[in-house]
């Protein structure tokens, strides 16, 4: 199965830990996964399923329960923490509390395995730390206080500090967590992009379903029971995987259109005529408000949308009335008033 | 640019610390003016015989005491706030200094008191090296538990709790006995955990200097480890820390500096937990390779400073160095965060 480009293989790898004296808690496995070059793998699961453990445990910060992870054709219980650290580097959720520090000095913290005993920095650390900062995009920062950043700015400086530690593989925990929408899709788009340029094979855990589907090249699903399932995200979706998976945690996943169902549980059918954005947005309001919208057929209420000269009207029919609208919030007032 | 700059800091330190040194020893209860002090100090000779046998055998061991005491509490207090990642963190959370304190009560308050202690002095030792003995082995004693505690034990938050729980078990320990004894000794005790920086010559000027120096080496070597530190434990191992190892490391040598002042000098307050936020906003920076002399140079000029005060100009007394050192620390970490305000996110 291994090629030139598995960077790591798990056999058999149980996941866990120990709690309390001896007993141990198993939270996933037996796991065989891969993690290929140049690869980007997003870890998928909800709070408590155990994927920082999974994380943590592949990454050696962990001892494993069973099993074994291989990286680069050495088990990791062979490594010594020096040479682990020129393999895998981490971004964690540890806030760094720290107020003397600026952000290139935590950048230059990447090169610790490879500067000498007392940290003095050659120029081959240098050159690496220029890099890391210009590959994040955070040149701006580099003078600025760590405890000065924002979230999404701090996130960047992080990961900047684990590609100046030059490994093959960047491991990342919950990286969007805590971010607005365009960072984490610049975050997103950012290690989309390294993935591809430097080769290096790139794990992540989060819980932005939607980004992750978009840019994730496998995508591992990891459940409470400890199950995981791998794949294409497309391959997910289509087999069905993602709406069991979902439906076990009381969520329904549509997998026509690619999103979670929220209000389920609705009853007076409604139909809808009309094309285009107006008529999508249209068909979610009227969700909201508790009707099963038809696109074809006889109901006892139905709108149609439609657009001239840049101005969008709805028409509802119903009660044995016609009405014009100019708004959604119009409409939706009417039927409310309506229903009772 | 910023290295320069950083470089003027430390060699103005230095020059405090030279001035300072000079005015420890001129200032005490028989004033010396500065130019005798001088002279003494570089051509050992002064037509003034006692004011030279003052400056040879009182005034200069007690300054390099002050020094040594300056030096290592300070670096102990920085490697603590790194290690446990808090600001209030000092040498005395694990617990060592109470394992001296421990080992002084039970000489001066032992049973039979001042009987036993004659019979000690009796067989050849003096006073002094009695209690040294003494605090040196409770010291040790704890440092040595703290060691073996801090081998089995995963996370750098479980030590802090368990340093300050034992050095709470070790501190009511030797308020039992307070309480058990006679008051003349207690007073004794009381004197003791004044702190005093005048004990300390010839022979045992050299075991403080070998057992502080020591520390500050090991204190040095461990520079990148307790910058990788800075970032928790969880980033330092990724980084490829062994976390165990550099926690054995920067306890030793904490044990090392704090257990062996306290033995020499008493216990010495605030001095570990102010002077790394001072090295620190004078230094504005986060690197420990530069933090450690720093901390030293800072360390010992405040010390001497405070030793200058405790002289009270114009009276005979001499107030006890611990109350002095309280005293001017505590208004200058206060001011420290009023005008520089880096203490809010610690590091």
């Amino acid at each position: 199965m291994s090629s030139d480009l598995t960077l790591l293989e798990t056999r058999d790898l149980q996941t866990g830990y120990l709690s309390g004296s001896r007993k141990t808690v198993i939270t996933a496995g037996p796991l065989g996964l891969e993690i290929q070059a140049g690869q980007l793998i997003c870890l998928l699961g909800p709070n408590g399923a155990g994927k920082s453990t999974l994380l943590r445990t592949l990454a050696g910060l962990q001892p494993s329960l069973k099993g074994s992870v291989e990286i680069e054709g050495e088990s990791t219980k062979r490594l010594t923490p020096a040479q682990l650290a020129k393999k895998v580097s981490l971004v964690l959720t540890d806030r760094i509390a720290s107020s003397n520090l600026t952000v290139y000095s935590l950048v230059a913290l990447g090169r610790y395995p490879y500067s000498s005993w007392l940290g003095i920095l050659n120029e081959a650390d240098k050159a690496a730390i220029q890099w890391a900062i210009s590959m994040a995009g955070i040149e701006s920062l580099v003078h600025r206080k760590v405890h000065t950043l924002s979230d999404g700015e701090s996130q960047k400086v992080m990961l900047a500090r684990a590609l100046s530690q030059d490994t093959p593989i960047l491991m990342l925990d919950e990286p969007t967590a805590h971010l607005d929408l365009p960072s984490r899709i610049q975050l997103m788009r950012l290690l989309h992009r390294l993935a591809r340029q430097t080769r290096k094979g790139i794990l992540l855990s989060t819980h932005e379903l939607d980004l992750a589907l978009q840019v994730a090249g496998e995508v591992w699903l990891l459940q409470s029971g400890g199950q995981l399932y791998r794949g294409a995200p497309e391959d997910l979706v289509l087999n069905g995987v993602f709406e069991a998976a979902f439906v076990k945690e009381g969520i329904v996943y549509d997998k026509a259109a690619g999103a979670f169902i929220i209000h389920s549980g609705n009853t007076i059918p409604i139909t809808l005529s009309g094309e285009g954005a107006a008529a999508f947005w249209t068909q979610r309001a009227l969700q909201r408000q508790g009707f099963v919208v038809n696109m074809q057929g006889e109901s006892s209420y139905s709108v149609h949308v439609s657009e001239a000269y840049g101005s969008i009207s709805w028409r509802l029919e119903g009660g044995g009335q016609t009405q014009i609208y100019d708004s959604i919030g119009a409409l939706l007032k009417v039927l409310r008033f309506r229903e009772k | 640019m910023e290295g320069t700059f950083k470089k003027g800091r430390l060699i103005g330190l230095l020059l405090l610390l030279l001035l300072a040194f000079l005015l420890d020893i001129s200032i005490g209860s028989i004033k010396i003016p500065l130019g005798e002090v001088f002279r003494i100090l570089f051509s050992f000779r002064s037509d003034n015989t006692t004011w030279q046998f003052i400056v040879e055998k009182i005034r200069i061991p007690k300054a390099c005491t002050a020094v040594l005491a300056g030096c290592g509490l300070s670096v102990s207090g920085l490697q603590m706030q790194t290690l446990f990642r808090n600001p209030l963190a000092d040498p005395s959370v694990l617990g060592v200094t109470a394992g001296a304190n421990l080992g002084v009560a039970t000489i001066m308050l032992a049973g039979g008191g001042t009987a036993t202690l004659f019979a000690i002095k009796e067989l050849g030792f003096s006073g002094s090296w009695l209690i040294t003995g003494a605090s040196c082995t409770g010291a040790a004693g704890i440092m040595l538990l703290v060691l073996i505690l801090s081998g089995r034990l995963n996370s750098n938050v479980m030590m802090l709790i368990i340093g300050i729980m034992i050095g709470s078990i070790t501190l009511s320990a030797v308020s039992v006995w307070q309480y058990l004894s006679a008051p003349e000794l207690v007073k004794d005790y009381l004197l003791w955990t004044f702190g005093s920086l005048g004990g300390v010559t010839g022979s045992q000027l050299l075991i403080l200097s070998l057992v502080v120096v020591t520390g500050l080496v090991i204190a040095f070597i461990s520079s990148k480890m307790l910058d990788a530190l800075l970032l928790g434990e969880n980033y330092a191992r990724s980084m490829g820390l062994t976390t165990k190892r550099a926690r054995v490391i920067i306890i030793c040598s904490t044990s090392l500096l704090a257990g062996g002042i306290t033995a020499f000098c008493g216990p010495i307050g605030f001095i570990g937990i102010a002077v790394p936020h001072i090295a620190r906003s004078l230094c504005n920076t986060s690197s420990h390779r530069i933090l450690i002399p720093a901390c030293c140079l800072a360390g010992s000029v405040l010390m001497l400073l405070c030793d200058v005060a405790a002289q009270l100009p114009g009276f005979q007394t001499v107030l006890p160095i611990n109350i002095i050192t309280a005293l001017i620390g505590a208004p200058l970490v206060i001011w420290i965060i009023l005008h520089k305000n880096n203490l809010r996110a610690f590091g």
